[in-house]
């Protein structure tokens, strides 16, 4: 550990700090370092969280508070496969379920103070859009062959504008790990940074203000809340149509 | 920023594998078969119970058109047997009233007869009255005796 951590004992509003990666149990394996990190706790701790969920809500017919959530997120993420990807829906709702309730359990936990957000990192949430990008592209090219290529010529555009139209799908075809992932990361970031700044402003503020910052952060965790369920969303969303685009090239 | 220490990537790269296959494995085989089982058990119950439902519906719909149909014929016999028994206590009173206006006007003409005969009888008295009556009168009046046959003639002329 080189890098200078701020002292606790210090009281300097270091937004950036929450993200640092701590080594809880070093690991190496053939030089490769795969230590058991604060993200890697936390990621063990949502997938323990989300499999408890679904394990051990109740079976009834009416269901009970904690089976109406995981029947909620069942019945989501059903409903927009079926609606984005209609026949395929089946075989990709798995993955889809998946990805969804990593990213939700992952955002939600993150909003724990002194917890640990996974999905605050550009290497989690480009690693994910990227098993979702080339996932997405081997299955077109599978379904159809170099036909998949077509996806980049729309139908119907002059063929003066040819050219640049392909270019342009081309570029937006491979800017989608990019704006996929960025889209989670920053999310994540930016209300982590804004939350500490603002708890940062109780401290300073004190006892006599500092209940004005304090209510925005009643605000902004409310709103932080909407965003983590809603960045989940999205990223399922959108994995959804880009695997609905594989299926279907003629657009 | 800490997301750019390119050093922190591979663990975190590595336990993201390890924690994401995890969950899609306990997504895949367990929460998927148990939650879908749920919700699909749910549906096929309320969708059980509906057409359940619609079945003692239509029973009952049935019941209650096969008991109007009963109740509307039951009225109708009721109305027809109405219908009869008046009709058959009407001529039966009919006839006895005819039988009753027969007798009542043969005891009327009789009756008449009688009065009539003692009119006749009564009216005939009444002259011999009268002539008693007109000669005492006059023997009262003038003390003269006059016979009964001139008084009886004077009455019968008085007439």
């Amino acid at each position: 550990m080189t890098t200078a951590a701020p002292e606790h004992g210090e009281k300097i509003i270091d937004p950036i700090h929450q993200f640092v990666i701590n080594r809880i149990i070093p690991m190496d394996v053939g030089g490769i370092d795969i230590s058991f990190t604060n993200s890697a706790l936390w990621a063990v701790i949502a997938t323990v969280c989300a499999s408890l969920l679904f394990m051990l809500a109740p079976r009834e017919l009416v269901p009970t508070r904690l089976q109406s959530v995981a029947e909620s997120i069942y019945e989501v993420i059903d409903n927009m496969t079926h609606e984005v990807l209609h026949d395929n829906a089946r075989s990709y709702f798995p993955f889809v379920l998946t990805l969804f309730v990593f990213i939700l359990f992952a955002n939600v936990l993150g909003l724990i103070p002194y917890s640990f957000t996974v999905t605050s990192h550009i290497v989690i949430t480009l690693a994910l859009a990227l098993v979702v990008f080339v996932g997405a592209t081997i299955i077109g090219f599978i379904r159809n062959g170099f036909g998949y290529l077509k996806l980049f010529v729309p139908s119907g555009v002059p063929a003066l504008l040819l050219p640049l139209v392909v270019l342009i799908e081309i570029v937006s075809y491979f800017i989608r790990p990019m704006s996929l992932s960025i889209r989670l990361f920053a999310n994540m970031m930016a209300g982590h940074m804004m939350l500490k700044v603002m708890a940062g402003f109780v401290v300073m503020l004190g006892v006599t203000a500092g209940w004005l910052p304090l209510a925005a952060m009643v605000g902004l965790m409310g709103l932080e809340l909407l965003v983590a369920a809603l960045q989940a969303y999205v990223f399922a969303l959108l994995t959804c149509m880009y695997l609905n685009d594989a299926m279907h090239v003629d657009h | 920023m800490p997301q750019l220490d390119i050093s922190t990537w591979p663990p975190q790269l590595f336990w993201l594998a390890v924690t994401f296959l995890a969950l899609y494995f306990v997504i895949s085989r367990v929460a998927i078969p148990r939650t879908g089982g749920v919700i699909a058990l749910r549906k096929s119950t309320i969708d059980g119970d509906l057409a359940a439902a619609q079945k003692l519906k239509t029973e009952t719909d049935n019941a209650i058109k096969s008991y109007e149909a009963a109740l509307a014929e039951a009225k109708a016999k009721a109305q027809a047997i109405n219908i009869e028994n008046r009709n058959t206590l009407n001529a039966e009173i009919e006839a006895e009233r005819a039988k009753l206006d027969a007798a009542l006007g043969a005891k009327i003409s009789t009756a008449e007869k009688k009065v009539a005969a003692s009119r006749d009888k009564a009216l005939g008295e009444v002259a011999d009255m009268a002539a008693d009556i007109a000669s005492q009168i006059v023997q009262q009046l003038t003390g003269a005796k006059i016979t009964k046959a001139a008084v009886s003639a004077a009455v019968s002329k008085g007439k």
